[in-house]
């Protein structure tokens, strides 16, 4: 029963806040929402084993609307649940045209997304997948920046032709399964020949690789995130790049096992490619928001790459990490979004001397700096390791090239951090204040995360341990 | 049996009520009624209950499929007279007879629904194209109706006389009216030896309806006369006479892939490439919503032909799904559309503040025309791809066409684009509060058979 819980409160909630009329109601009914949810993901990661949940839908087609949350289902049940209500608490003062448009679009995407990680019947996870897609086209299209329109379309356009051409591969695999069903265990069980293999790959690869996104297929992405109201950037890239991943893991890697041992090298080396070039790309950016798209799409490749080496210690890795960076964008984009209320501009060139006048600010972005740069104490540190261990064992080679790019995520972030708030206040600084009282206690919280799970990673590992297990049991 | 005596006889109704009542809205209230009369006839053949038992020489076959196919048009044509009929009283001053000579398009359809041989395809067609160019021309003033009024006509003759040529060829080869009894007459096991002029005419034939279903090659007349035609007739021609058309087409070629040969395959992917190819890429360039309307519907059709080209149980499933998706986006897109005053696409920018239900259903509509899950075109869009998947083999053919889709995307959403993000006074016309009312509810059934299609298709198959 959690699992349908999951979406349908933010689906109705939704609704229902597309009718009210004032602001802060909107606001109010969204984190109320939001927080509900939360104490549901809560629940459903304090109780064992998988939930399910199964009622019938199409039946003439072999669809049916099953959910299931295992470890990876509650893990990434739980990020999405966290995401929504820091996002509403930090953005709380922020201002919207049509508020109550803004807050039901979000809480749509939160039942999209949850509906994503949930879904165990192929048709049902392309419903949702795309119904994750709709409202966060609107909402940056809506509440953009001053090129939002143009920017969001292809986004929008990406994605979607990934997205038929997944819709290819599922008709597909359905015609070939045994007993006619697009139900994840028969979707396991089908028997391809490896040139079936290779095509249904390459269909839901493309899919999921424009979504995470994979170099060369990342071009949408800076732009898409410079251009969204920040508080759907936090979403598209706290949670929304994670389908992507998650996808992998769910459907390809049990489904065509021998295609993904074929292709393995391939899809390495071009996240590696795509690590190093968004690394050096990001050191060049002027503008914050850019800076972290691109050292999103760095790590992000380092966790795809990781996917693909098929070993049990990257696959760990990937799972802590998918949680981790999770927490890590949101906060830096909290910070960014302060910043940009606050003094009405993201370029390093017009910051300068921030740490003087908001302290407080500056400690907790410290932290989530250096915990992007994955230092160790910090929560990225156990998951980059069990990555980089991961790569380690499937090629020394690659592995080095891939290290590469820890050092120049030190150089961007360090920079980042020099330039806005160290040095003398300069124009625009002059008169900046400390940060509001619940932007504090939101990073506050996710400072602690950030800690606490760099310490003490084993519960997360446990967690999604029985997902690892199935996995490789199923080879 | 039922729907065709009853909508011939109502048709006559409709002409005579011009003379007894002035009043136009009274018309078109009884217009509805009559509608919903055609309706419950129709609905009783479902029950094997007529109303008067004729014998047809076998010159017509009822099925199932086609009975539920006629309730389709009929509840569609409902619709769209509830939604639009306030706008066919505005076209010109007989309104009578605009209404009667929907009916006897209705008759037409529901002759193409259950033809059982070229004679009676042949009638079906005519009696649909005929009141057609009428209704094309009815806004007499205006040089751009009477234009496409002039061309269709012409186009239409042409293309019936290809058509005759055809069934002509056919029987001259065959001895008889059924096309594929060269198939049955040949012994089991033995390749059908179809004569050349068999062929022949099955190629005319094909090449005369792929012109009243506008696919490529044949597709000129398709935007000019859309364009010109006034855009509430428009709406009638691009959903229910299109989909009957598919129908019929449909019905024609069925069973005969033997008689045709592999070759049939290699023609029906070009033209559906072609007009897939067509449709959307000149679509993309349109600056007129209803021009660009015009083309999404060749590209519509060519999403259609996949029901022709695999011919199996899903794809029949398909056709009666991609029908009603069709018609309803598209008579709830029509409708918006003759309320705009500017039918550009800048007419369109900021329709969401000053009217933000008809912007909202108009998405709906758009996003069922794009095929986006939830809504009922997704599941058109599925099942035909579905069909061919279930086919086998042709995989290629299935990626091209979503990439088509994708494409249709672009000029789908741009309307939404300009009626949402854009800054602009969209004017309309006066908009009541039932037009609404009808406008939500076509959105809602959108939705539901995009969220259940089975309740639609269970119908189906009782």
């Amino acid at each position: 029963m959690i699992p349908l819980l999951l979406i349908l409160i933010p689906l109705l909630s939704g609704l229902a806040v597309f009718f009210l009329k004032d602001a802060t109601t909107s606001k109010a009914l969204a984190l109320g929402s939001s927080v509900i949810t939360l104490a549901l993901s809560l629940m459903a990661v304090s109780s064992k084993g998988v939930l399910h949940y199964d009622a019938s839908w199409l039946p003439g087609l072999g669809g049916r609307f099953t959910l299931m949350q295992d470890g990876m289902g509650k893990m990434l049940g739980l990020l999405t649940a966290i995401s929504f209500p820091v996002v509403f608490a930090a953005t709380f003062k922020n201002t919207y045209q049509k508020p109550a448009a803004f807050y039901g679009l979000m809480l749509l995407t939160q039942a999209g997304l949850l509906g994503v990680f949930l879904a165990a019947d192929a048709l049902l996870f392309y419903f949702f997948w795309e119904l994750a897609l709709i409202p966060v086209y609107f909402l940056c299209s809506i509440w953009g920046g001053e090129k939002r329109i143009a920017v969001t379309f292809k986004f929008f356009i990406y994605t979607f032709i990934g997205s038929l051409l997944m819709l290819v591969g599922i008709l597909f695999v359905y015609a070939h399964t045994a007993d006619h069903s697009f139900a994840l265990q028969s979707f396991y069980n089908v028997q391809l020949t490896g040139k079936q293999q290779a095509y249904v790959f390459a269909l839901f690869f493309i899919a999921f690789a424009i979504k995470m996104p994979i170099f060369p297929l990342h071009t949408w992405q800076p732009d898409a995130y410079e251009q969204a109201p920040t508080a759907t950037t936090m979403i598209l890239s706290g949670v929304m790049v994670k389908m992507g991943l998650f996808a992998v893991i769910r459907w390809v890697l049990p489904m065509v096992p021998g295609a993904v041992k074929g292709h393995a090298l391939f899809v390495i080396i071009l996240s590696v490619i795509g690590m190093v070039y968004a690394s050096l790309i990001a050191i060049k950016q002027d503008d914050i928001k850019r800076l972290i798209a691109y050292s999103s799409i760095a790590h992000i490749g380092l966790m795809c790459a990781a996917i693909f080496t098929q070993n049990q210690i990257g696959l760990e890795g990937v799972m802590i990490q998918m949680f981790n960076h999770g927490i890590n964008v949101i906060g830096l984009w909290i910070v960014a979004d302060v910043i940009e209320q606050q003094l009405g501009t993201r370029k390093f060139s017009e910051l300068g001397g921030l740490a003087q006048k908001a302290p407080t600010l500056a400690i907790l972005l410290v932290v989530m700096a250096l915990a992007n740069v994955a230092l160790p104490l910090t929560n990225a540190f156990v998951g980059e390791f069990l990555l980089f261990n991961g790569l380690f064992q499937y090629n020394i080679w690659i592995a080095a090239v891939a290290g590469i790019s820890i050092i120049l995520s030190a150089v961007y972030t360090l920079n980042m951090i020099q330039k806005i708030f160290y040095g003398n206040t300069v124009e625009k600084t002059n008169n900046a204040v400390e940060i509001d009282f619940n932007v504090q206690v939101v990073l506050s919280v996710l400072v602690v995360m950030v800690l606490v799970m760099g310490v003490y990673p084993q519960p997360m590992i446990d967690l999604t341990k029985d997902t690892v297990n199935a996995i490789f049991a199923h080879r | 049996m039922n729907a065709i005596i009853v909508s011939a006889l109502l048709g006559v109704v409709m002409m005579f009520s011009g003379i007894f009542f002035k009043n136009k809205s009274i018309i078109k209230h009884i217009a509805a009624g009559c509608l919903l009369l055609l309706l419950g006839a129709n609905l009783l053949q479902h029950y094997e209950i007529f109303i008067i038992k004729i014998d047809t020489h076998n010159l017509l076959r009822f099925e199932k499929m086609g009975i539920f196919f006629n309730t389709i048009t009929i509840v569609a044509t409902l619709i769209y007279v509830l939604l639009s009929g306030k706008d066919i009283e505005n076209t010109g001053v007989h309104v009578a007879e605009y209404f009667a000579l929907l009916f006897f398009i209705l008759c037409g359809v529901s002759i193409l629904t259950s033809f059982n041989g070229l004679l009676m395809l042949f009638l079906g067609i005519e009696i649909m194209s005929i009141p057609l160019y009428i209704l094309t021309g009815t806004d007499k003033r205006n040089l751009k109706s009477n234009e496409a009024a002039l061309k269709y006509f012409l186009m239409g003759s042409f293309s019936t006389g290809i058509m005759l040529m055809g069934i002509t060829l056919i029987y001259g080869g065959s001895g008889n009216f059924q096309i594929g009894q060269a198939v049955v007459s040949s012994a089991a096991g033995t390749v059908p030896n179809a004569s050349f002029l068999e062929v022949a005419g099955l190629l005319l034939l094909f090449s005369a309806m792929c012109f009243k279903v506008s696919a490529a090659p044949f597709h000129f007349w398709t935007p000019d006369v859309y364009d010109g035609a006034p855009s509430v007739f428009t709406s009638f021609m691009a959903t229910i006479v299109k989909v009957t058309g598919f129908y019929a087409f449909i019905r024609l070629f069925e069973n005969q892939n033997e008689l045709l040969g592999p070759t049939w395959k290699i023609i029906l992917s070009f033209v559906i490439i072609a007009t897939l190819l067509v449709g959307n890429i000149t679509a993309v360039f349109q600056q007129s919503v209803k021009r660009m309307l015009a083309y999404s519907s060749i590209a519509q059709a060519g999403f259609m032909l996949f029901g022709l080209y695999t011919s199996n149980d899903l794809s029949k499933e398909g056709l009666l799904l991609y029908s009603a998706a069709y018609c309803l986006a598209t008579i709830g897109i029509f409708a918006v559309l003759i309320k705009m005053k500017d039918y550009t696409l800048d007419g369109f920018n900021g329709l969401a503040k000053t009217q933000p239900v008809l912007a909202f259903t108009a998405t709906v509509c758009l996003m069922s025309l794009a095929g986006i899950p939830l809504t009922a075109g997704f599941f058109a869009k599925y099942y035909m791809l579905a069909s061919v998947v279930k086919a086998g083999g042709s995989l290629w053919i299935v990626i091209v066409a979503v990439l088509f889709a994708a494409v249709s995307v672009y000029y789908y959403f741009r309307v939404i684009q300009a009626m949402y993000f854009k800054e602009g006074e969209a004017e309309t016309t006066e908009i009541t509060q039932s037009f609404k009312v009808g406008l939500v509810f076509v959105a809602i059934l959108i939705v539901l058979i995009g969220a259940l299609p089975s309740v639609l298709l269970n119908y189906f198959y009782f």
